[in-house]
């Protein structure tokens, strides 16, 4: 895809998201909206896969260490064709699979179920070092949160990915800045983060996730890594794409309510009609299909 | 005289016999490799082998990581850390999503000796016991051990069993016809008056206490319960209906684990006095072995108090 593609389908992304967190009355919209465009690029132009053999062994993975995140996650997978938009309507619903943290056997596309903070990265340790026992050529990416990396067990997995010189592991870092209870400088000081992974030994790459050309270098520099694990550490805004949700830790885990849900989805319905001409695509057709498995005003809380 | 053998030693010469065997097994060590004897494997099999270090949250993960890719990681630490200190990345990273792991827990029980309460787990089986769809192996002693190892290789999901630092005699070779199965008990003393469930090397005690009581004219059946989850409710209901009373034992607490899964079992079905035998809601402590054994009550002795005890409560 191209940049301005890209944008349009993070966009659409965020808009299915919202609409999610809104139907369900629950869910964690502020770091899911950080992730998006970081996300976006993966599955769309970085990752070999092929959403028709989702369990191909020598596949690209992906393990969402921040496993809270599916509002990011599941509208991307629906978005790359792992599954119809519609069934994004099922989350966090007991009327359906569609967990509130990833979830592997249910969903098509996760490769790992997370949800429990810092654990993500470690089974990408196993999936990469899978990997080079059996020779493929497969790479693994894992997003972590800038708070989950207050996790010990982040620190072990770290040691043990240069031990083993996985050149196939690329962590990302969303650097959000934020956590639930505040500011991650206040909650936890983790800085200087670039510092502590390169003495991790890891290659160390830095950029805005919300520039594409800079999530395009970074994803290239990554892939050209030899002998160490990569991590992009990438600085972002919580709840980036909605302006009430932007910089604030309180959309950290919290659902909209009517009026918000709509000023939102305004918001991003704007943002996708812009983004679509900016891309040379008709506005009306690139929003038909998402609006069309949006709640109606007599769903959702 | 049978062999005596600790079961982790059993164990470790059982992985590496069969290494070649089964060449999707990785093995994984955190720093202990010597003492849960996964060195064995490594020695055979240094490719397939994996030294995480003193890390045993990250061991899981990268376990459960490696099972997504096709993979059979058999994990090992001491059992206070594999099941305690990764308790939850065992419940998440691997149960949940049914992830082919073994978690192996050596060193389990009081018979850790000097090393003191913080090295004795006594928790492995409740805790182990309590997550959804966890198997939970005991063997008693080296042959059932062997053929526990073999059974859990050609298992597919998660288990969990317990491996004993001690030397311990054999007793399942001894008996006619004994066979191991996964999830199913053995009965080892035909007895009609009580009967003693035991696991782990409790067993061994429980056969020393049947022997002894039989002099008194005390029938006293038998059941090695190998499996602790999934309970063997068909050999532990038999023994209720034909026994009228049950003594369980194990090396653990008796909050939680095999004691209480029999209870639970006879409770609903066939209920009949139950005095569990085992640490009563204490920690451990330091000394050698089989004197602290002994100062929990943790013997043949220990049990036949246990079998008067439920003797006297049976109508």
């Amino acid at each position: 895809m191209t940049h301005p593609e890209l944008a349009l389908t993070a966009a659409k992304a965020r808009l299915l998201g919202l609409d999610m967190v809104y139907r369900a009355a629950s869910g964690h919209p502020g770091g899911s909206f950080s992730a998006m465009d970081l996300l976006t690029a993966l599955y769309q132009n970085v990752m070999r896969i092929d959403p028709k053999n989702p369990q191909d062994p020598g596949r690209d993975r992906f393990v969402l260490s921040k496993g809270h995140c599916t509002p990011a996650l599941y509208p991307t997978l629906a978005l790359r064709g792992y599954f119809p938009l519609k069934d994004l309507q099922q989350f966090r619903s007991i009327h359906g699979q569609m967990s509130g943290h990833a979830e592997m056997h249910n969903i098509k596309g996760v490769d790992m179920s997370t949800g429990s903070l810092g654990q993500g990265i470690s089974a990408a340790v196993g999936m990469a070092l899978a990997g080079k026992m059996d020779g493929r050529s497969y790479r693994v990416y894992t997003m972590l949160g800038d708070g989950e990396i207050e996790e010990g067990q982040v620190w072990e997995a770290a040691m043990s990915a240069a031990k083993f010189k996985l050149d196939n592991l690329c962590a990302i870092v969303d650097i959000n800045g934020l956590q639930i209870d505040g500011r991650t400088a206040d909650v936890m000081p983790s800085e200087p983060l670039d510092q502590k992974w390169a003495a991790f030994g890891w290659h160390v790459i830095l950029c805005d996730g919300h520039d594409y050309d800079a999530i395009e270098d970074a994803y290239t520099q990554a892939q050209s890594a030899c002998g160490k694990p990569s991590v992009i550490l990438a600085h972002t805004v919580k709840g980036k794409g909605v302006s009430y949700m932007e910089h604030s830790a309180g959309w950290h885990g919290k659902a909209p309510n009517a009026q918000q849900y709509h000023q939102g989805r305004e918001e991003l319905t704007g943002q996708i009609a812009q983004l679509a001409r900016q891309a040379g695509r008709d506005p009306q057709a690139e929003l038909a299909p998402v609006l069309a498995v949006l709640c109606d005003d007599k769903e959702g809380n | 005289m049978s062999e005596t053998i600790a079961t982790r030693a059993a164990y470790g010469e059982t992985m590496a016999a069969l290494a070649k065997d089964y060449p999707d097994v990785v093995v994984l060590d955190a720093d202990l490799s010597g003492s849960t004897m996964s060195k064995k494997f490594a020695d055979v099999c240094p490719e397939r082998f994996f030294n995480i270090g003193i890390a045993e949250a990250n061991m899981a993960g990268i376990a459960a990581g490696l099972a997504t890719c096709g993979k059979h990681p058999f994990l090992h630490s001491f059992a206070m850390f594999a099941t305690g200190r990764a308790w939850e990345q065992v419940r998440n990273s691997i149960a949940y999503p049914r992830l082919n792991v073994k978690v192996i827990g050596s060193h389990g029980g009081l018979s850790v000796g000097e090393d003191g309460a913080t090295h004795q787990c006594l928790e492995d089986y409740a805790i182990m016991r309590a997550i959804p769809g966890m198997l939970v192996v005991s063997p008693c002693d080296g042959p059932s051990m062997r053929l526990a190892t073999k059974a859990l290789l050609n298992y597919e999901g998660p288990a969990y069993m317990r491996l004993g630092r001690l030397a311990v005699e054999s007793v399942t070779d001894e008996i006619p016809g004994y066979r191991f199965e996964l999830g199913r008990g053995f009965q080892l003393r035909e007895g009609g008056d009580v009967t003693v469930i035991a696991t782990g090397m409790m067993v061994q005690e429980a056969v020393k206490a049947s022997d002894t009581l039989k002099a008194q004219g005390v029938s006293v059946r038998v059941i090695d319960m190998a499996t602790i989850k999934p309970l063997d409710e068909e050999i532990v209901l038999k023994a209720a209906r034909e026994t009228g009373a049950i003594v369980t034992s194990e090396e653990a607490t008796v909050l939680g684990g095999l004691g209480s899964a029999v209870c639970e079992c006879v409770a609903a079905s066939c209920p009949v006095p139950v005095v569990r035998h085992g640490v009563q809601d204490q920690f451990g402590r330091s000394g050698a072995a089989k004197q602290v054994l002994a100062a929990y009550g943790l013997t043949a002795d220990g049990i036949i108090n246990s079998v008067h005890k439920v003797l006297a409560m049976k109508r």
